[in-house]
């Protein structure tokens, strides 16, 4: 009788159910779609952050950069210097050549002591920990005319020696070039934690605990592509000669890895003067449920660190990523929750209407011996029905949606950006010499920029609790209007013109 | 058999109050016939309800047998009115949306019958009523004195102890309220049940075996 029942008023009350049901499809939609929007942003971010700062890392630990100081000889502190004494370079045809290579910590990092990876993995909940020293190597290469003809025009005997001549343009001028790449010095004894755990090897190989103390180097196959550089073949870093071993790419297809180049840890601290240093430690949790006292317990280990979770790092990814990231999670999430109300409220207020309608109908069950539960049941079990077809033809728009949006596939770029202290340039210092390099003004400096393509997953999860929300907006209403129901007193109804 | 003692019913209508009944004592025995009639607003559906299970007097007591229907619990009374009482309407009151059998079948459904017993018992009780080749067919494909009688099978479905019926020919010609009346009748003599009619009609009325006037809420004998 039921089952009968509830078909014939459905299919007597199209009207009313096609209401509820498209109200509950468009709520149901939205929701999948969001969601679905939301966890491509989310796998998006993901991917950003793990090109730079690799698979596994809940936590970094860092130093917060100082603001530069003035350096000796009125130089600021905080970017590589060149210093060239006056017999340096090579002199042919009137001009001086000169070229220096320089490996310094990365602008707007701060090293610190390499002991705090061990304070690290002291700390309870950690499972894996790795330090790395990102480094930037500098090359400056330029042409100066020869000073020794100005120098003899000095003497002050009076005579002149013509106008000037040599430097690249033959008239006295000067030229230089200044070209970096970075390098990312790693724990070839470390655990599977840190920046290259994102990357996959794309030709020769990584590195072993045997590379430890070898001059041996995996590049970005990126950048060896735009640097002409191949597995097998050798370059300079930090003024020394290196083998390249392997190539390696980012996982995500769009983004580069975090780094130009990786050698291992002890070369790089060597190389560039900083032994025993570190920039960064990354920090893997033993589960998602202890990062935060993990992150915790390591600023209490280290007090003077920057603990940063995934969460913290997800703040940092810029551009048109994170303005879609902001959009979803703000206006997205609460259009869903507003039409979710608004379909639950349409339900509510059609069914409390239909049973006003049938006020007569009620009321002469309850004569003939319905009970309230068999009449509150027989409204909740017809708004029920109106909610999972309302559930079912929402996912199947929310699920068109989601392939709508995978077809467009819009490209969004995104940087995830780091903090750095401002700096300013050299001065001129040493006779006969230049000193100086560049340094920056910029507050902020891009680690990785990349173009990310943006595919909205579908999850089994989501479409069960779209249908949920659908079945439970039945329920709800069905429960509301059959309380009405149950509410009318037998004698009133039936002296109700229904 | 019905007791009702001193009962009187009184509703609250815009800040006064309505008296429908007016301490009225009555005793109607099984099987009994008996004609309600009254002027309109004289209280005779409130009695009618008040026999039914489905009102409370607001005083006095209500008795079927030995339930005493004016303290019994909500769902008790519906208990009653499921097994024991059927309702014949003035407007026949069929859900609009089922088949004749299927309206029938409705008085059966809080009896917890199983489906296929409850199919053959509407049908039985349609073909009783003459009705055994409409049983598909939906209210608004009958005419009125067919969906009365839809509506007499589904009081008569459940084989009840008392059959109630509020102005059952109020709204259909001559000639069908006769053929309504016949069919009344002959289910009360053949089944022994207690039929208690609401009626205007004094053709009606005629037939019964004992008739009552209520006016401004008072039983007297005729």
């Amino acid at each position: 009788m039921f089952g009968t029942y509830l078909l014939r008023e459905l299919t007597h009350r199209r009207k009313q159910t096609a209401i509820i049901a498209i109200g509950m499809a468009l709520a149901i939609a939205l929701v999948i779609i969001v969601n679905g929007v939301a966890a491509g942003v989310k796998d998006a971010q993901a991917s950003v952050l793990a090109s730079v700062y690799g698979v596994g890392t809940d936590i970094t630990v860092s130093q917060t950069p100082a603001a530069p100081t003035e350096g000796e000889g009125g130089a600021p502190a905080g970017g590589p210097s060149f210093d060239f004494g006056a017999a340096d370079g090579q002199t042919t045809d009137g001009s001086t050549s000169l070229a220096q290579e320089n490996l310094s910590a990365a602008r707007g990092t701060e090293t610190f002591d390499a002991t705090a990876l061990d304070s690290v993995l002291a700390v309870d909940n950690v499972s894996a920990a790795t330090g790395t020293l990102t480094l930037q190597n500098t090359s400056f290469s330029g042409e100066i005319p020869d000073f020794s003809q100005m120098q003899q025009g000095a003497a002050g005997d009076g005579t002149q020696t013509g106008p000037p001549s040599g430097g690249p343009d033959g008239a006295g001028g000067s030229s230089f070039d200044v070209a970096s790449f970075t390098v990312e010095g790693i724990d070839v004894e470390g655990e599977a934690v840190g920046p290259l755990t994102a990357a996959t090897l794309t030709e020769g190989r990584t590195f072993t605990a045997d590379d430890l103390g070898s001059n041996v180097v995996v590049l970005d196959s990126a950048y060896a592509t735009s640097a002409e550089l191949a597995v097998g073949g050798t370059m300079t870093i930090g003024g020394a000669e290196f083998e390249i071993i392997g190539l390696v790419a980012s996982g995500s297809s769009d983004a580069a890895t975090a780094s130009n180049t990786y050698i291992p840890l002890d070369v790089a601290q060597t190389l560039s003067g900083l032994d025993g240093q570190v920039s960064s430690i990354y920090v893997q949790a033993a589960s998602s449920n202890d990062i935060t006292q993990v992150q915790t317990d390591i600023e209490d280990a280290l007090p003077d660190a920057t603990v940063n979770t995934q969460a913290d790092l997800a703040s940092s990814v810029s551009g048109s990523l994170s303005t879609a990231s902001s959009l979803v999670s703000s206006l997205g999430t609460w259009l869903s929750v507003l039409v979710l109300a608004a379909a639950f409220l349409i339900a509510i207020l059609f069914t409390i209407s239909g049973v006003t309608r049938r006020t007569r109908e009620f009321g002469t069950l309850k004569a003939i011996g319905w009970s309230n539960r068999r009449i509150v049941g027989q409204v909740a079990g017809e708004s029920l029905v109106q909610g999972a077809i309302g559930g079912v033809v929402g996912v199947a728009v929310g699920l068109l949606g989601i392939l709508v949006v995978n077809v467009i596939a819009p490209t969004l770029s995104a940087s995830a950006t780091t903090q750095q202290a401002t700096g300013g340039f050299g001065g001129p210092g040493g006779q006969g010499g230049f000193a100086g390099g560049p340094g920056g003004q910029a507050t902020e400096t891009a680690a990785a920029t990349t173009d990310i393509t943006l595919q909205a997953p579908i999850t089994g999860s989501i479409i069960l609790i779209a249908v949920g929300l659908a079945i439970l907006g039945g329920i709800l209403a069905g429960v509301i209007g059959g309380w009405r129901a149950a509410r009318l007193r037998p004698a009133e109804a039936l002296r109700s013109v229904a | 058999m019905y007791e009702l003692t001193n009962v009187t019913k009184t509703y609250d209508q815009s800040k006064r109050k309505v008296t429908a009944l007016d301490n009225v004592s009555l005793s109607i025995p099984d099987g009994q016939m008996v004609a309600i009639q009254g002027p309109t607003g004289g209280g005779k559906s409130t009695l009618l309800q008040m026999l039914g299970a489905l009102e409370r007097p607001t005083k006095g007591t209500v008795s079927l047998g030995t339930s005493d229907l004016s303290t019994m619990a909500d769902s008790k009374l519906a208990g009653i009115r499921a097994k024991e009482v059927g309702f014949v309407f003035q407007s026949f009151n069929l859900i609009p949306t089922l088949s004749a059998q299927e309206n029938v079948e409705t008085a059966l459904a809080p009896l917890g019958v199983p489906a296929a017993e409850r199919r053959a018992r509407a049908s039985a009780a349609l073909a009783s009523v003459g009705l055994g080749d409409r049983g598909s067919h939906r209210p608004t494909e009958l005419s009125g004195g067919q969906q009365q009688r839809v509506a007499i099978a589904r009081a008569l479905v459940k084989e009840p102890d008392v059959l109630l019926a509020d102005e059952p020919t109020g709204a259909l010609d001559e000639q069908t309220r006769d053929e309504i009346m016949d069919l009344l009748e002959g289910v009360w003599k053949d089944r022994g049940l207690t039929l208690i009619i609401v009626t205007h009609d004094s053709a009606v009325a005629r037939r019964a075996e004992r008739r009552l006037t209520i006016k401004q809420g008072k039983v007297t004998e005729k």
